[in-house]
């Protein structure tokens, strides 16, 4: 039986790298599901949330739930944006009409990699990766969602791929959203520090199942003329040729 | 901008870029980091602990004025006396008066961060009287006039050559190979003479116990004990969210303490006093003065929101496995209480206005919530102070305009869709007219620290709508 299921894509990766979002469709189409993206969709509100300015966050997490509601199953490419829903909707829409309504859509929202492993129990999806790998476990990831063995496990399935361990893994890499901009100095130094740990493993690609990481740490790679290449998960389960055909534009 | 602000950008831009610094923390962290998961691997249950840590703290704090009461009656029914100081003059007024009264000439200190928080030791200085720091981290720092730079190891900024090259300075003693059990001995001698010629000993308190009157100190050089036990005086000064209720509460908190610190199973030294010595007893201060500060406390009480801030016992594990202080250390907050604590403590308690920047220093990463041994929940904190520094505060009119924009496009899928488009238009202008980087680039923030953004050639809704939909 195919499975309805309808894609939240946040707005970073709509706007700058809508290839993470069109490999988590290909990836979700070839596990037979049917993927719908609602049209109405804008962003999830954290970078309002997350600023401080909850008066501006709380109309578009509203629009969010609106348009969410009538699904069953919204699957997204991002921990973080998931997280947002799942776990600070309740607070942010505490006193709105629609808060009961988004705590019931907090369940049903979920990571792609989780929503592969957990709900669709699959492992493997057929990729071919035949390159040195490291995963950077993202923050609200693992440690708001916990999700961490979902995507290694789907990892480990991947034919040819080089996984390597990486030191100090869990350390934040420094996007932070906002934080990446107002206080740069700093995001740059631990998205440094995590480029130099990346090296250290001998990885030519970075993974992880928040794509706004590797667009902070794409950024950091270019400005300090590093080799390391950046690749959203579904990017390498898309991959089935065993080159980055799909390579996320990052 | 504050000035704090202003100041803290100055300083990170410095740290931030500094390699020697980094791999100093990098390696003392690393080093903690073992040690404190030895620690807690010797915890039959750690989550439990922290369960238990949590729960005691929240029944402290629910009824944290009959505690301090009961505190209180124990300690003046054994000769003691209890001074509630409302603020931090009110706390050193207390203790500079007291010295004056008793010509108090020389004072010697175990560490306490409240007596930072208020600024004892300057105050004391100013009425001129000699104040010794006999913690060694305290010691050195002082020598060095500088604030601590972590709230449990104040010194660790600094290597043992330049610990060598700070005595040799200040103390005139040559230590070789600046050999740590060499300095440690200079130090010593140092302050041997100072504890014996003190008339008055302070201390701060890890503990009140209130079922018992007693306070609960410990430190891991036996200068807690020298400090308390020397001086005709001793005076305690301590912020009033430290009491416990239960004597026996410290059989969590004791090992907890020093394991979230350091990743010992125990303080070397866990000393309890409870008052000036007795006709019985030989030895022991003849005075004992215990100084309550609330200095803000109260307004962090008063409020069920950041009530859990003041469950905090200041073991600095938030600070260690912060990437933030790793990165930017200690006295770039320009702050007392530096890490995630110190950013939600100082705006709640200095004033959210001149220091609302610091919850902003923050990626939201979400490790110390992981580490706090009474589990409270540092990031909900972070963003809580966010959201009042917004609602009351310093925000500059550009970000705040931003997010009225935000608010206007991300309420309707075509406004979105179009400002999506229009700054798509500018980023990709301005990067192909070569402006990236520059003071005329709006994304400025972004591309000075990384390569620009390479925006596609359409984006996701777009290719959905041309091939998307199969």
């Amino acid at each position: 039986m195919t499975r309805k299921v309808a894609i939240f894509v946040p707005c970073f990766v709509d706007q700058i790298a809508p290839q993470a979002a069109i490999d988590t469709v290909t990836v979700l189409r070839r596990i037979g599901c049917d993927v719908i993206f609602p049209e109405d969709q804008t962003c999830c509100g954290q970078p309002g949330f997350n600023t401080g300015h909850w008066e501006a966050a709380r109309p578009c997490a509203e629009h969010f739930v609106r348009v969410f509601s009538p699904y069953d199953t919204i699957v997204c490419p991002s921990g973080s944006c998931t997280s947002m829903v799942r776990k600070h909707y309740p607070e942010l829409l505490a006193s709105s009409p629609l808060g009961g309504d988004a705590v019931a859509l907090g369940q049903r929202v979920f990571e792609f990699a989780e929503f592969l492993v957990r709900v669709a129990a699959i492992t493997d999806v057929g990729a071919s990766f035949p390159h040195a790998v490291a995963y950077h476990p993202s923050c609200h990831g693992t440690r708001e969602l916990g999700i961490y063995d979902e995507p290694m496990q789907l990892l480990r399935a991947v034919r040819g791929i080089d996984l390597r361990p990486l030191a100090n893994e869990s350390e934040c890499c420094g996007f932070g959203g906002m934080f990446s901009t107002k206080f740069g100095m700093i995001s740059a130094a631990m998205g440094d520090a995590k480029a130099v740990s990346l090296e250290k493993a001998g990885a030519e690609y970075v993974t992880t199942i928040d794509p706004s990481c590797l667009m902070h740490l794409g950024g950091i790679f270019g400005a300090t003329r590093r080799k390391l290449k950046t690749i959203y998960l579904a990017s390498i389960l898309a991959c089935m040729d065993g080159t980055a055909a799909s390579e996320a534009r990052l | 901008m504050s000035t704090a602000a202003q100041e803290f950008l100055q300083q990170a831009e410095i740290k931030a870029s500094d390699l020697e610094h980094r791999a100093l923390i990098q390696r003392g962290m690393a080093s903690y980091e073992s040690a404190f998961d030895k620690g807690r691997a010797r915890f039959a249950d750690w989550e439990a602990a922290r369960a238990r840590l949590s729960q005691i703290k929240e029944e402290a704090l629910a009824s944290l004025g009959q505690n301090l009461v009961e505190f209180e009656k124990r300690i003046v029914e054994r000769g003691g006396q209890v001074h509630w100081a409302e603020t931090a003059e009110q706390a050193n007024d207390y203790v500079v008066e007291l010295a004056r009264a008793r010509g108090v000439k020389t004072v010697v200190k175990s560490k306490s961060m409240v007596t930072e928080e208020i600024h004892l030791a300057p105050a004391l200085e100013k009425a001129g009287v000699t104040v010794w720091e006999t913690d060694l981290g305290e010691f050195i720092v002082q020598l060095r006039q500088e604030r601590p730079y972590h709230i449990v190891t104040p010194a660790m900024h600094l290597s043992r050559y330049q610990i060598a090259e700070l005595f040799r300075e200040k103390l005139g003693e040559n230590v070789e190979d600046a050999d740590p059990a060499k300095l440690v001995a200079a130090a010593r001698v140092a302050l041997r003479k100072a504890f014996f010629s003190a008339e008055m000993g302070i201390s701060g308190a890890n503990f009140l116990v209130a079922d018992t009157g007693m306070v609960a100190l410990s430190t891991n050089e036996g200068n807690g004990r020298l400090t308390t036990s020397i001086p005709p005086i001793h005076v305690v000064v301590t912020g009033i969210e430290k009491v416990i209720p239960r004597l026996s509460d410290l059989a969590v908190f004791w090992p907890m303490l020093a394991t979230s610190g350091t990743g010992q199973p125990i303080t070397t030294y866990s000393t309890l006093v409870r008052g000036p010595r007795t006709k019985k007893e030989n030895d022991g201060p003849r005075e004992f003065h215990v100084v309550l500060v609330d200095n803000g406390r109260t307004g962090l009480l008063g409020n069920a929101e950041t009530q859990e801030v003041l469950k905090c016992i200041r073991c600095g594990a938030c600070l260690n496995i912060c990437p933030i202080f790793r990165h930017v250390g200690g006295h770039t907050y320009g702050a007392i209480y530096p890490g995630p604590i110190g950013s939600i403590f100082t705006p709640r308690t200095a004033g959210l206005r001149e220091w609302g920047h610091l919850s902003y220093a923050c990626s939201l990463c979400n490790a110390c919530k992981g580490v706090c041994p009474v589990k409270i929940d540092l990031p909900k904190q972070l963003l809580l102070a966010r959201r009042d520094f917004v609602a009351t505060a310093n925000v500059k009119p550009a970000e705040r305009a931003g997010f009225a924009g935000f608010r206007w496009a991300t309420a309707s899928a075509r406004r979105f869709r179009w400002i999506g488009w229009l700054g798509g238009k500018v980023a990709s202008t301005v990067r192909s007219i070569g402006l990236s980087g520059t003071s005329f680039d709006p994304t400025r923030a972004w591309t000075k620290y990384r390569a620009p953004i390479e925006f596609p050639r359409q984006t996701f809704r777009a290719w959905w709508r041309s091939n998307g939909k199969r």
